[in-house]
């Protein structure tokens, strides 16, 4: 296995390009080295992304917030600016497992592993995340649930990477929240996920994005959860009917984890619950 | 010299205080050495290819390309294992489950093991080696190996047990039955009747540190094993027989265990590592993946249990009944067996018939798992004891108290109790505090009762003193749970020294006599009265020694507090003599002190408890939260008070993992679908409260101090207790453990069904 | 076959220099070619901490970094929470409290309790929990385990408030 660590994202880039056989990259390590371990994966190349500059940092914008694909849970969590902003998308990517993986697991690398459960994924779709994907000579900026084609596949083509995934400065009175449901308090994938985001004016659901994870091959963004929701005061009614939407909506398998049945019921219970939260969290009735 | 193991009663000075662990600062620093954590020169890396099928004929194994790898030094397979067990079936069961002869009976059966120069070189010999298998017709359930039409995985069992003689062989091994009275005379004198079926699925031991040994065999016969073990002294006799090695030539060290909780206290891998040691003439350290541990080292039964109990209005149960039906994996096993003995324990039941079937099916070979058995049975009876109670409207305590055995009552399988402590127990628990905690909406609390016999054993220790008076302690039963604190503490109260002046340390095979595992609970019970019976040898010793010091005859010298005394009034000034003096004129007086013991030590005590959990239930999500536990349970005589209640809060901690989360999930095509802690779920920090623990001490009459063994009994009640819990938090009765969200809220989803049913109709 | 790369690194303090192959994980170049044997595989995926380091001073699980990622880096392990052969107050508390049956999870609870005891100085019981989540202990049901923590952090927090008043 050939191990590089290049200084750049132009460098980078030019090693997944030209690279035979299987080239994976390296940021966090929590997903890949498991899968060397299990005998899943056994790269010809890794690249590894934490000494790039670009990758590495949180930087705050007049348009929101940039956050390097090789920056940790950890250091999601200790950035104050971007907890009060979008502390659904960090309790997100906080869940991805324990102290240990959060010293090192990315929002970014959690992405691309593609699992249909994976934690970053609901909430940064619900705020209405943006991947920075950049290929050899070129650069595009590609909605995050776009980046997610199946369990394990990416709309990534060979030789392109993301760098960076760009979050936009919450609107005045905007909250987001990510629930999941797991057997256990911590260390366990998720059964059920689900990210909401939204805006209110008055009390009044003004905009909303709402997407469910672990209950479809995908992350899926269920724009009919979201409709209802608009012009609500989160009324019991209007939680029902978001229940219902979200449970409308799954597409769920059974395995080891939980049954279709099971997954089904419990989007609809933590749509609810994680409503309520991303409401209070925009300031609520008020 | 024979010594009487009767109670004494005595006073202690040492017993029962909180001393500091011997081995604990190597603990915390990262010195003790485990399993994996010794190497020898040359040693070669050793790596097991296992059947990713549930049932299959090896048609060939072609290891020509493997052998071919430079780095390679030694391939086996069940060729380099011949069978040298001379028709002992147990053993022969043991030599195929450590390699498949023919055929894989599960998946995660050894076929064969590489030993190379490395890891790297080991892995990709694996995969050189060519495996052709026929996949046959596999069964995992309990219950579906019974049926007529199941496969039967091997030809030659006939269900014992049962007569007459079945004409053909089946998956059922063993059919045992146990009782006493007369049940149907008991069901017809009952007002009311419960009959109830439960199922339990398959649970591991969960230990932290995979199996690891470091085996080396030489041409001349002799060998050395250094293992992570509970029982170095069987594994020298499993694995001189297996090899064909002479017992006293293979020397078995075992290291520092990283858990253990009955999983080890059979052989897995360690024959394999001696043969790959053999064959390459080269140290083989073999070490289990954390995958390999769960689909191929010894995980418990999984069971389906139906139980019948009757009882009077007042509440005094006239008769019972428990058919068991218990999976072994694919060899026989006595799990069910076990059952039977512990099922209706708590109680004294006049009219009783437990009857149990060990069963064959395609997973790996049982082992014992702390309690092994008793906590299903204990859940099928502690959920339907609360069921009878509501039946007839008798609080859950009370009810068990009106039913509780005591001393004089007999026991399932024939034996009369002694004094024990089940009544206390409960008694205990109704006076606590937890019982009148208040409970908010969505809560609820069980309570629930639990056995464990607990051993004795073959065991012996040496006690060593050194000419500055220090005194070395060794014995044969390795330290699970911090047992060399406890076993100093009770050398330097029979010496009457202090208790930093004693060094306990674990020997190896070659320095010791043989001694049993360290399983039933029996460490600190068999060390223990060993090593007072060694200290009192000693104590003779010292007291001859003193006598010739002092010019006095023996028989005038007492010990007392740590000195030898002449007593007498013509020996009235003669200087007291303390144990160090005596020591340090030893290459004078005689030569070294030693005092040695060879025991089966008999007699050890019943362990009962009595456990109280508080649970929430999440009415949407089917999640269950423990918010408060509290294990009552009797200790005899707890020695080291922390190290008992470790041993109470986790064995407790295990069993809400298993009442919870834990359970082997097997496909459709016979394949582990979980063997890792990612989706095989044993509790973590945050799901736990702190846990209460209360020690009674009703002395084991069979002990000088009253010793009980405690450290199995209390996994016993924590299915029971929660599922009883989860029945007064939501009105639904669990019978399927583990009782996870998906299944209480299908069980809270049917019993809304059946509301709606009665209701509208 | 991967190819072996020379790495540089600091363990405890201590510069080491280790050849390993590219695929080799950290966890298994500690404890075979750097002798640090204090750091457990308990599973190999990052599921129970018994490997939990510190690297840069952000705890880790061993088993997820590569070897050759240590390379200038700073790696602390159990090892290296003796200081002037004084045990750390948690280790002391670990000890006194029973906290430990087996042990083998030891070092890694350790290791991670000191890194929430970097951070956090008066940790609620609900912090601790959380914080300890990822590591997986069988023997004690972690009763103990918390409780010699808060014990060590009360400690701590004296010794520091003392040295803060000289």
């Amino acid at each position: 296995m050939r191990y590089e660590s290049p200084a750049t994202t132009k460098e980078a880039v030019a090693l997944l390009a030209k690279a035979k056989g299987e080239a994976m990259v390296l940021a966090g390590g929590t997903d890949l080295l498991v899968r060397m371990k299990t005998g899943l994966s056994d790269p010809a190349l890794v690249v590894d992304i934490k000494r790039i500059p670009e990758m590495s940092e949180i930087k705050t914008t007049a348009n929101g917030f940039r956050i390097g694909a090789a920056v940790s849970g950890a250091q999601m969590s200790a950035h104050k600016a971007l907890c009060k902003a979008w502390p659904g998308v960090v309790e997100g990517t906080n869940l991805i497992g324990s102290d240990q993986i959060q010293g090192r697991c990315t929002m970014v690398g959690n992405l691309c592993n593609a699992s249909p459960a994976a934690d970053s994924v609901p909430a940064m779709i619900a705020a209405g995340a943006k991947a920075v994907v950049v290929g050899k000579g070129k650069r595009r900026t590609v909605p995050v649930e776009k980046i997610v084609t199946g369990p394990g596949t990416t709309s990534l083509k060979k030789g392109e990477v993301i760098e960076a995934i760009t979050l936009p400065k919450p609107a005045k009175r905007t909250g987001d929240a990510y629930l999941r449901f797991t057997p256990r308090t911590e260390m366990d994938i998720a059964v059920v996920g689900v990210g909401i985001s939204m805006t209110i004016q008055r009390g009044v659901v003004k905009k909303a994005r709402v997407c469910l994870g672990a209950v479809a091959p995908t992350a899926i963004l269920v724009p009919g959860a979201a409709r209802v929701l608009v012009g609500s005061k989160l009324d019991d009614v209007a939680l029902d009917k978001l229940a219902a939407a979200c449970s409308k909506a799954c597409k769920p398998i059974d395995d080891k984890r939980g049954t279709a049945d099971y997954r089904i019921r419990v989007a609809g219970v933590l749509a609810r619950r994680a409503a309520k939260i991303a409401y209070q969290r925009a300031g609520g009735a008020a | 010299m024979a010594h009487d193991n009767s109670y004494t009663g005595q006073k202690f000075e040492v017993v029962g205080n909180r001393f500091i662990r011997p081995d604990g600062v190597d603990k915390v620093t990262g010195k003790a050495r485990y399993g994996a954590d010794a190497s020898a020169p040359g040693q070669l890396v050793g790596l097991v290819l296992r059947s990713p099928h549930a049932h299959a004929t090896i048609k060939k194994i072609d290891a020509s390309k493997a052998e071919k790898l430079p780095g390679v030094k030694a391939i086996i397979t069940a060729e380099d294992l011949p069978d040298l067990t001379g028709g002992d079936r147990g053993m022969a069961d043991i030599l195929e489950n450590c390699m498949a002869r023919g055929r894989a009976l599960y998946d995660g059966h050894a076929v064969a093991a590489v030993a190379a120069v490395d890891a790297q070189t080991a892995r990709q010999a694996l995969k050189l080696i060519k495996v052709s298998y026929k996949k046959l017709p596999h069964v995992t359930d309990v219950d579906k190996a019974m049926k007529p039409n199941a496969p039967v995985i091997h030809d030659w069992i006939i269900t014992g047990g049962v007569d007459p003689k079945p004409a053909k062989p089946s998956n059922i091994a063993n059919r045992t039955q146990m009782g006493h009275g007369d049940v149907e005379t008991g069901f017809a004198e009952a007002d009311v009747i419960i009959e109830r079926s439960y199922k339990t699925e398959q649970t591991h031991q969960g230990y932290i540190e995979p199996h690891a040994c470091l085996a080396s065999v030489n041409p001349d016969g002799t060998a050395e094993l250094w293992v992570t073990t509970q029982g170095p002294f069987t594994y020298r006799t499993v694995c001189a027989t297996l090899l064909g090695l002479d017992i006293a030539k293979l020397k078995v060290t075992s290291s520092e265990i990283g858990g253990g909780f009955g999983g080890k206290t059979h052989v897995w891998t360690e024959p394999v590592a001696l043969a790959l040691s053999r064959k390459a003439n080269r140290p083989v350290k073999l070490v289990m993946t954390r995958d390999e541990v769960f689909r191929a080292s010894g995980p418990t039964a999984s069971t389906s249990i139906d139980i019948k109990i009757g009882a009077t209005k007042k509440g005094v149960i006239t008769a019972a009944t428990l058919e068991l039906r218990y999976q072994g994996g694919a060899f026989p096993g006595i799990w069910a067996m076990l059952a039977c003995m512990t099922g209706f324990a708590c109680y004294d039941i006049k009219n009783q018939r437990s009857v149990g079937w060990d069963v064959i099916v395609n997973r790996p070979k049982v082992a014992a798992y702390r309690a092994p058995s008793a906590p299903m049975a204990a859940y099928a009876v502690e959920s339907t004891m609360d069921i009878v109670a509501q039946e007839i409207g008798m609080d859950a305590v009370d009810f068990r108290l009106k039913n509780v055995a005591k001393e004089g009552a007999q026991a399932p399988y024939g034996p009369l109790y002694g004094p024990i402590g089940i009544e206390a127990a409960l008694k205990a628990v109704k006076k606590h505090p937890q019982m009148r905690a208040k409970l908010k909406k969505n809560q609820g609390r069980g309570i629930a009762c639990g056995f464990w016999f607990n051993i004795g054993g073959q065991t012996c220790v040496d006690l060593n003193v050194g000419t500055d008076g220090t005194v070395s302690l060794a014995v044969g039963t390795v330290d699970v749970g911090g047992a060399r604190s406890s076993l100093g503490m009770i050398a330097a109260e029979e010496l009457g020294i202090s208790y930093d002046e004693v060094k306990v340390h674990v020997a190896d095979t070659a320095s010791l006599g043989h001694n049993d595992t360290t399983e039933g609970s029996r460490g600190t019970f068999s060390s223990g009265m060993a090593a007072i019976f060694a200290a009192r040898d000693a104590i003779e010793v010292l007291k001859g020694r003193a006598a010739k010091m002092l010019d006095v005859p023996v028989d005038a010298i007492v010990w007392e507090n740590g000195q030898a005394k002449a007593v007498g009034k013509q020996h009235g000034n003669l200087p007291k003599l303390s144990l160090k003096e005596i020591a340090a004129k030893s290459p004078n007086t005689g030569g070294p002190i030693a005092g040695h013991n060879e025991v089966v030590a008999d007699g050890a005590g019943m362990g009962f408890a009595c456990h109280i959990c508080d649970v929430e239930v999440d009415p949407e999500t089917g999640l269950t939260k423990i918010l408060r536990y509290t294990v009552v349970q009797d200790a005899g005589k707890a020695i080291h008070p922390d190290y008992v209640e470790g041993q109470f809060q986790g064995a407790a901690a295990q069993g809400i993992g298993w009442a919870l989360n834990e359970e082997y999930v097997y496909g459709d095509d016979g394949r582990l679908q979980n063997p890792g802690f990612l989706d095989y779920r044993i509790p973590v920090c945050s799901d736990l409260p702190f846990i209460d623990t209360k020690i009674l001490e009703i002395p084991n009459p069979n002990h000088p101090y009253g010793i009980r063994g405690v450290g199995e009994t209390s996994i016993v009640p924590p299915l029971g207790a929660i599922g009883n819990a989860i029945a007064d938090a939501t009105g639904v009765r669990m019978n399927h453990v583990p009782m996870s969200p998906i299944r209480v809220l299908e069980a809270l989803d049917q019993a809304a069904t059946l509301e709606d049913q009665v209701s509208a109709g | 076959m991967s190819e072996a790369v020379m790495v540089s690194t600091k363990v405890n303090g201590d510069v080491v220099e280790f050849a390993c192959p590219t695929d080799e994980v950290l966890l298994d170049s500690l404890r075979d070619r750097v002798g640090v044997t204090g750091v457990k595989e308990g599973c190999g995926t990052g599921d129970c901490g018994a490997c939990s380091i510190t690297l840069d001073g952000q705890l880790v699980c061993a088993c997820l970094v590569l070897g050759v990622e240590a390379g200038g880096r700073e790696i602390g392990t159990v090892e290296g929470l003796v200081e002037d052969g004084q045990l750390h107050p948690l280790q002391e508390k670990f000890i006194e409290h029973a906290a430990l049956q087996c042990g083998i999870c030891t070092p890694g609870f350790l290791v991670a309790a000191k890194a929430l005891l970097d951070n956090n100085p008066k940790p609620s019981e609900t912090e601790i929990r959380y914080a300890l989540a990822g590591n997986l202990c069988r023997c004690t049901g972690y009763d103990k385990i918390v409780r010699a923590v808060q014990a060590a952090a009360k400690d701590m927090r004296k010794s520091s408030s003392r040295s803060k008043k000289r």
